[in-house]
């Protein structure tokens, strides 16, 4: 038996390799310097999904919401081996909590349809909520499986699933469809296919084909879009029209948490005692700490 | 205004029978909020013979307990606990909900919020009750949800301003626990369950749960490694210390994701939150997200190459060098100061 899987990706920025230029004189951080990679546990998750059609067949399809820039990472799942990548791309869309997020991606896995299997990494490193998972997999009204390490088995219509519990894990059965979550340690991605790269490498998305247009005045999207699907370079592209959504609950307005306030924190000279990183400097740190009764 | 609830829920995890620290001090930050809204304290248990666990949760304040005691409910699963208690947070819209940010309330709360369309904030650092004035409309005694944002230096104010209810999830540690002064007077209401077909559709095949012999919180003294520490064997030398002066070894975030420390020893926001009496923090730079969990400490000393590092300006005693020649100093001083 073969299994369809949709697999959820996220583009987020690198906050785990700060580098210089990131950080300004002030202390604070200069968001657009940060680079923007495929979320980590997201790529576990599709390397899971291509290990499930590798054993047992079936199609494997991504799904990101995110910015026209979000492309990048859908060729990356197609250099990897999935089948079909779609990005979910609108102003509307933009500035969606958890609640706004789950929402609409429930509603592109019911366009893009016949699932088995949604994949999805724990949480993404740009908010560390792994909240859209389990949110999502509520609004599609199926279970879920969070903290994934391990596909144990799978039989007919039962998923075997190993996950992590607080000091321990246990072995879950549940039926199909469900949405996972996955840590870190459930796969290692693969490399990218070099033959899938060179094939794939021209794969655009809605927008990114409407950027071509807009610097041709003789290119027709429509034309453009037909000729880029013909060669299977086409990315979906779903808009708010596109999908079968509420306005309203999507984006800021969706969103049921605001952000009130931002503050950058900026440190003050904190007060302290500096000690020489000498025998001497040492030695007089540890009889202070001894006089003061710190050790106990 | 429509007049909105003033009641402050948490829910309490339990495993065992026995309640999670967090939940109790959860209780005990509930209750301040409770106070502060003019409302009342209310935790949910669901488990199987947890009975006690509802008598701990009225010890810490709550002034009604939501029982729902069952065989089925014994150990934590998704379809029956989630369902649960989104049917009670429907009928009953209590102004806030809480969760600890464990394995369980991570996967409790999101689901309970999209069901509900409440408002969620993962990992909060600190919670507050204020009137806030958002998009010229004036709203009074909302929960401000407060954490460190997008990688570091932020700190985000998260606020739920137009839906009833608004729920946070907050790490082990971040608040403190302390019993209700007096013991209160509150009630057990039992709250029934049938488990239906849907409940069971996932079914536990096996569960293997150690109690955590680590506990951070308990420790007097920390000795903590970052990323700076270089590699996991350098960490020998804090363990060393450690064993020496009595403490536990820890680690930041980016030591435990580098796989120099285990996860369950990470100090920060997404992990615990300490107030040792002393924390040496080696080779930490000190991001916004680390100090949320030490800076507390009674007496905190740097170590870092690294004059310019944050962590320099939280700290009482700093010494600029490197960590793999300052800590063996530091053990010789200290055993020499033994003799």
């Amino acid at each position: 038996m073969s299994y369809n899987s949709i697999v959820l990706v996220k583009q987020v920025p690198d906050t785990a390799n700060l580098s210089g230029e990131v950080m300004r004189e002030d202390g604070t951080m200069n968001r657009g310097k940060l680079p923007a990679i495929f979320n980590p546990e997201d790529k576990v998750a599709l390397e899971v999904a291509l290990q499930v059609k590798d054993r047992y067949g079936g199609k494997v399809k991504v799904i990101s919401m995110g910015p026209p820039k979000a492309s990048d990472v859908l060729r990356e799942c197609l250099y990897m081996g999935a089948d079909e990548t779609f990005l979910v791309s609108d102003r509307k869309f933009a500035g969606a909590d958890t609640q706004a997020t789950s929402y609409v991606i429930c509603k592109a896995i019911r366009k893009v349809g016949d699932y088995d299997l949604v994949f999805a990494g724990r949480q993404a490193i740009d908010g560390d909520t792994a909240q859209v998972g389990p949110q999502t997999a509520e609004k599609l009204g199926i279970p879920q499986i969070t903290y994934a390490e391990e596909i144990v088995d799978l039989q007919d219509s039962r998923i075997t699933v190993k996950r992590r519990i607080d000091g321990g894990h246990e072995v879950l059965e549940s039926p199909l469809p469900v949405l996972i979550t996955v840590i870190k340690s459930a796969a290692t991605p693969r490399p990218f296919k070099a033959k899938r790269a060179m094939a794939m490498k021209n794969a655009r998305s809605l927008p990114e084909l409407d950027r071509i247009t807009e610097a041709n005045s003789l290119l027709n999207i429509e034309d453009l879009k037909e000729e880029y699907a013909s060669n299977n370079l086409y990315i979906p592209t779903y808009m708010v029209d596109d999908l079968d959504v509420d306005p309203d609950r999507c984006g800021l307005a969706g969103s049921p948490t605001k952000v009130h306030k931002v503050e950058y924190v900026v440190l003050e000279g904190g007060e302290h005692e500096n000690f020489e990183p000498t025998k001497k400097g040492i030695g007089d740190l540890v009889d202070k700490l001894v006089h003061d009764h710190i050790f106990g | 205004m429509k007049k909105s609830s003033k009641e402050v829920w948490v829910f309490i995890e339990q495993h065992a029978g026995k309640p999670a620290e967090v939940s109790l001090e959860l209780l005990s930050k509930g209750r301040k909020l409770a106070e502060k809204l003019g409302g009342t304290l209310t935790a949910v248990v669901i488990g199987h013979d947890v009975q006690a666990v509802a008598k701990d949760a009225l010890s810490y304040g709550a002034k009604e307990v939501l029982l729902a005691d069952h065989p089925d409910l014994k150990d934590y699963k998704t379809i029956p606990y989630s369902s649960i208690m989104s049917d009670l947070v429907s009928r009953h819209q209590p102004r806030i909900v809480l969760y600890g940010a464990t394995f369980v309330g991570r996967d409790l709360a999101p689901r309970v919020a999209s069901f509900t369309h409440s408002g969620l904030t993962a990992d909060c650092t600190d919670l507050q009750i204020a009137d806030v004035t958002y998009l010229r409309k004036d709203h009074a005694d909302l929960l401000l949800q407060i954490r460190p944002a997008f990688g570091g230096n932020i700190i985000a104010t998260i606020i739920t301003p137009d839906v009833p209810v608004q729920m946070a999830t907050v790490r082990e540690g971040v608040m403190e626990k302390v019993a209700a002064e007096s013991p209160s007077d509150g009630k057990i209401t039992d709250v029934s369950y049938t488990p239906d077909e849907t409940a069971a559709v996932i079914n536990i095949i096996e569960r293997y749960h150690e109690e955590s012999k680590v506990n951070l919180k308990a420790a007097p003294i920390i000795v903590a490694g970052g990323y700076g520490m270089g590699s996991k064997d350098n960490f020998s030398v804090l363990q060393e210390l450690a064993d020496l002066i009595g403490g536990e070894v820890a680690g930041s975030r980016a030591a435990v994701d580098a796989g120099f420390v285990p996860p369950n020893r990470q100090v920060g926001q997404t992990g615990v939150t300490v107030r040792p009496k002393l924390y040496i923090a080696c080779g930490i730079s000190g991001a916004i997200q680390h100090r949320a969990g030490m800076k507390n400490a009674k007496k905190i000393i740097a170590i870092n190459i690294d004059h310019d590092a944050p962590i320099f300006n939280v700290c009482h005693y700093g010494i600029v060098g490197d960590v793999m020649e300052v800590v063996p100093m530091f053990i010789e001083a200290y055993r020499h100061k033994l003799k």
